[in-house]
């Protein structure tokens, strides 16, 4: 297996590794605990309140745009990193470049500051 | 690379160990130390005090107390996805541990990528948050769940784009060559202290600390968690060990950030008047570390304690009209500074 492969699979053995722990306390939690459920306990939390309505509330989607503008700046973060530990390379190419990438991006945050759409309403 | 010629497999096998025994460690640490005596201290309180020395004994009689509480699942909640919350987030957290290095060969992993591996899992426990606060069918859960959705996506843009100053400054994403560009680099020649980032990049590390602050939905960017509004938020139907777990891994997650702050801003590892390669710095190192991630979670919680929690509308405006434009500022500005000189 070549370096590369094997240092991820390190990454792959802690993610198994931490779902292997969480389960290993729940286990232990699950051997241990009283089990006693009511139809009181089951009802949802609501503050000792019997909670209105049926299960899932309806909640304004206020973040969607803040969520269409997040993917457009963490698609520029991605083009970013490999510019920023080769950048003396490049030299002032590379510096001019990239002033004009975050220019035109920066120019988009500002469209919709103006449009408005980064208030939260 | 290893002192030692040790098999892959038995080479993971002890660092794994290891990881078992100090993620868990990291989170009580914090919890004792700063939630319990110094939040006691900071806001005039006795804190925990009865059990064992200094109430020292405490957390274990929390995790007994935890041990003891029935697993409720609300009737109407989507059971599945309400129990793989937790360890999604959970898992996020073991997953950063794998880059942090504590000495020149005390690292899991040392990963390429680096700070990038880093960004991209710590955002994993977004979707965790996500399907707890979904699958709870709770109003008060679904509410926090979208906040912190929100929040999260928000601030994890100035952090990363806060880091790209320190990238461009130590031309890698290695966490292991950033320690190493901090320490043989120098200050207008002088280079005695070498060139810890925090000098030369301090704008960056203010917004990535504050930008941090948000990600570990610490107080004054609590709105995901505030008990005041929404009881406790996306975990608020989590009992017994499933709340354990959200719990720990928000402090392990915070231990984490700091641990990379202070590896890419005070230095991480390094002593001054050692060589970079030292092997004596694999024993030193970790100690050193301890302390700079303490002194970091010390700010981390100083600011948690002291300060009242923002409006929601505040939270995004402050998010993307001026720490997104001062970390892109700021990247231009490196930029220029690292070409010119």
């Amino acid at each position: 297996m070549s370096e590369l492969l094997r240092s991820y699979l390190t990454v792959g053995i802690f993610g198994v590794a931490a779902i292997a722990m969480a389960g290993a306390m729940l286990t232990i939690a699950r051997i241990l605990r009283p089990q006693r459920p009511t139809r009181q306990k089951l009802i949802a939390y609501e503050s000792g309140v019997d909670p209105v309505g049926g299960d899932w509330a309806q909640s304004q989607i206020r973040y969607y745009v803040f969520a269409v503008l997040f993917v457009l700046f963490d698609v520029e973060a991605v083009f970013i990193f490999p510019w920023a530990t080769r950048l003396e390379v490049y030299g002032l190419f590379g510096l001019v470049e990239m002033a004009i990438f975050i220019f035109i991006l920066v120019l988009g945050l500002f469209y919709a500051w103006r449009k408005g759409v980064l208030r939260w309403v | 690379m290893s002192l030692l010629a040790l098999a892959y497999w038995q080479e993971t096998g002890i660092k794994l160990g290891l990881a078992l025994a100090v993620i868990p460690t990291t989170s009580l640490v914090l919890v004792y130390l700063f939630l319990f005596k110094m939040m006691a201290f900071m806001q005039s309180r006795l804190g925990p005090n009865d059990t064992g020395p200094y109430g020292s004994l405490q957390l274990i009689a929390e995790a007994i107390k935890f041990l003891q509480k029935e697993d409720i699942h609300p009737a109407q909640a989507d059971r599945r996805v309400f129990r793989m919350a937790p360890v999604v987030v959970l898992a996020s957290t073991f997953l950063l541990y794998v880059v942090l290095p504590a000495g020149p060969d005390a690292v899991v992993e040392n990963l390429d990528t680096g700070v990038f591996y880093a960004m991209a899992v710590s955002s994993l426990s977004v979707l965790g948050i996500l399907m707890a606060g979904w699958a709870s069918a709770n109003k008060y859960a679904l509410l926090g769940g979208l906040r912190a959705a929100g929040q999260l996506i928000a601030y994890e843009l100035p952090l990363i784009l806060a880091v790209m100053g320190v990238v461009v400054q130590a031309e890698s994403l290695n966490l292991q060559r950033i320690v190493e560009a901090q320490a043989t680099g120098e200050i207008f020649g002088f280079g005695a202290i070498g060139n810890p980032f925090i000098l030369t990049q301090f704008l960056a590390f203010l917004i990535f600390m504050i930008a941090a602050q948000a990600e570990l939905t610490q107080t004054p960017f609590d709105m995901p968690v505030a008990e005041t509004e929404l009881v406790g938020g996306f975990h608020i139907e989590y009992t017994g060990f499933r709340f354990l777990l959200f719990f720990m891994a928000e402090f392990g997650t915070a231990f984490a950030f700091a641990a990379l702050a202070s590896v890419m801003f005070l230095g991480g590892w390094w002593i001054p008047g050692f060589d970079v390669d030292d092997n004596i710095l694999n024993i030193l190192g970790p100690g050193v570390m301890l302390g700079k991630i303490l002194l970091i979670s010390f700010f981390i919680f100083w600011v948690r304690f002291t300060y009242p929690r923002l409006r929601e509308d505040q939270l995004q405006k402050f998010a993307w009209k001026v720490l997104i434009p001062l970390a892109l500022a700021n990247i231009v500005l490196t930029g220029i500074f690292k070409v010119v000189f």
